[in-house]
């Protein structure tokens, strides 16, 4: 018989316990390692890039001509597409998504909310390249035959911005930013879905109850009281969405057409940030001013995805903390 | 008649707050005399395949506080939940049978649950402010029902409904501040004064105090006391105490039957049923 417990000494029981150590040190370690990685990635583009800052300064931030042949580089084009698809996308996933999840959560049938939950988390699941030829063979001829020509009618009379810039004033190609933002927009949508039905699952029973028995209707209930209590939460959910439309790459080039210059309208080609680098960088040799450019793009894009997604932890976070 | 009834604290203050032991006030013991305000009427309540309520009768006068006393899941707190159709709100719920108020079957297809839950106030188990400022929690209602034409209405009816919860003094000078800042029994008493905004007939309540420490505990049931004058109030409650302390008319429940309701006095101190005498004695549930 081994002696009980109560029996046993208490006095000098202290011990080192090896295994939990073993698995601390390890832990601290795995944490260190993020932000090690996290902290390279953007030392590396910074020092790669900085030829490009160098040489052109703020212009290279500000510059609107691109051209390699005279080795003139300002990324203000490829700024520009990034943001207008990205913020295109946003706006046109933002209500749907909403709207899916606020069916889900509210109106849809028990027996029906996880097969459609199911569905749109698949949506996500769909590889961009896949999202790319699609929108390339089927979304692109579909817009230049029925969506820009119909547009560009009902459109006519925005006046343009400057001598510039048209609106949806243009020759109906197919491809370009409203294209792009499109297939952004079937990308995101998941991520807005799922992310904002959490946020209106975990909205708890006993409001949305003190809501009805003030007798207030579901609109009423939705608008006035679920919505307010989550609002930061609701935000995070876009943005995060926002941050993944930003540096979205493959299924962009195939839809976006490459035209690096300032975009004279909605509909024209362009480009973003991520498409430049992956089309420009099988032809960057080391050490070229060419290089540091594609390497300085990385930095910005990173600089400003990195931001939206703070912005979206904050707000996620003060839903939490109140 | 009542200690917990002398002027509230500013602040609700464990050491100078009342903190009387429970018992049964003088008002309790006077029979009930005011006309019927509710009539429930062969009420079965199932969600889905279960059934919850068996043929419920039970007649809730006006003026008065009536308790629903019983074990959990006795079906007391769905028979609340019928009186102001907040079952419709649960997915695969169904009620059957009459619930008449003022002569009106709440349940009749002409009626609008949304406009029978306007005339029917709740107060749940916790404090469920909306995450908006104290003034627009009181505001809500009558902002959503359009009782009241210009800012100064608004303000006079914030402020009538903030005394009548007996909160005003503690909170006048934080209007504009959020309501989830209160504490757990300001936060009740400020739903109580959110559901008083729009004058409901009747007030229910579910298990108002289960989340309440003894001393907020003793301001709310001092404020119910003080509503019954004026309203039909229906508590839910856990504590026989409790029952004992507010109500006039106790209603015992046992697996979603009602077994017994009068007089609360004739209840606790001469059941007619060895059931409720077992339960108030505490021999189960």
């Amino acid at each position: 018989m081994n002696t009980p417990i109560a029996e046993r000494p208490l006095l000098g029981s202290r011990k080192i316990h090896a295994a939990d150590t073993t698995f601390r040190i390890s832990l601290h370690v795995a944490g260190a390692l993020v932000v090690v990685v996290l902290l390279s990635i953007l030392a590396i583009m910074f020092i790669g890039g900085k030829l490009a800052f160098d040489t052109f300064g703020l212009g290279f931030i500000w510059g609107t001509e691109w051209n390699p042949v005279t080795q003139v580089y300002g990324a203000l084009p490829a700024i520009t597409g990034t943001l207008v698809t990205a913020v295109l996308a946003l706006c046109i996933a933002w209500p749907i998504g909403f709207g899916i999840a606020f069916f889900l959560t509210e109106i849809c049938p028990e027996k029906l909310r996880t097969p459609l939950g199911v569905a749109i988390e698949l949506l996500a699941a769909v590889p961009s390249i896949v999202y790319g030829m699609w929108g390339f063979f089927v979304l692109a001829p579909f817009m230049s035959e029925y969506v820009q020509p119909w547009l560009t009618n009902v459109f006519i009379w925005i006046p343009p911005i400057g001598d510039s810039f048209f609106w949806f004033t243009a020759p109906p190609i197919g491809v370009g930013m409203l294209t792009a933002a499109l297939i952004l927009a079937i990308m995101i949508l998941p991520f807005i879905a799922a992310t904002t039905r959490d946020v209106l699952l975990s909205t708890p029973q006993l409001l949305k109850d003190g809501a009805y028995a003030m007798g207030a209707t579901r609109w009423e209930a939705l608008t006035g009281v679920v919505i307010p209590a989550v609002r930061g939460s609701l935000f995070g959910a876009v943005f995060l969405g926002l941050g993944r439309a930003l540096g979205e790459t493959m299924a962009v080039v195939f839809v976006i057409g490459n035209a690096i210059r300032m975009p004279d309208s909605v509909m024209a080609p362009s480009a973003t940030i991520a498409s430049v680098v992956a089309n420009s960088f099988p032809e960057a040799e080391p050490g070229t001013l060419d290089l540091a450019v594609l390497l300085g793009l990385g930095f910005i894009l990173f600089v400003v995805s990195f931001g939206v997604l703070a912005v979206a932890r904050v707000l996620l976070r003060q839903e939490r903390m109140s | 008649m009542l200690a917990a009834m002398t002027p509230t604290p500013e602040t609700a203050k464990p050491a100078i707050a009342p903190m009387q032991a429970p018992r049964v006030t003088a008002a309790a013991s006077a029979p009930v005399t005011s006309p019927t305000r509710i009539k429930i009427d062969h009420i079965n309540a199932f969600y889905g395949q279960k059934q919850a309520l068996f043929d419920v009768n039970l007649e809730v006068p006006d003026n008065a506080v009536t308790a629903f006393i019983g074990a959990s899941g006795c079906g007391k707190s769905t028979l609340l939940r019928c009186l102001n159709r907040m079952n419709d709100t649960i997915p695969g719920a169904r009620v059957e049978g009459q619930i008449r108020m003022d002569g009106t079957d709440i349940n009749s297809a002409e009626i609008d649950p949304v406009q029978v839950r306007t005339r029917i106030g709740m107060v749940f188990q916790k404090p469920n402010p909306f995450p908006m400022s104290i003034y627009d929690n009181i505001a809500y209602g009558p902002r959503a029902h359009k009782l009241v034409s210009n800012k100064a209405e608004m303000d006079e009816l914030v402020e009538k409904s903030l005394r009548r919860a007996a909160l005003w003094d503690e909170v006048k000078d934080r209007l504009g501040k959020s309501g989830l800042g209160l504490s757990g029994g300001q936060q009740q008493r400020l739903v109580i004064a959110r559901a008083l905004a729009v004058s409901p007939a009747v007030i229910l309540m579910d298990e108002p105090c289960s989340a309440l420490d003894p001393v907020a505990t003793a301001h709310i049931e001092a404020l119910i006391d003080e509503l019954r004058k004026h309203t039909c109030i229906v508590i839910v409650t856990h504590s026989m105490a409790q029952a004992a302390r507010v109500s006039q008319i106790t209603a015992f429940f046992h697996m979603g039957k009602l077994i017994e309701a009068g007089n609360t006095d004739q209840i606790f101190m001469a059941p007619k049923l060895d059931q409720t005498q077992d339960y108030i004695t505490g021999r189960f549930g």
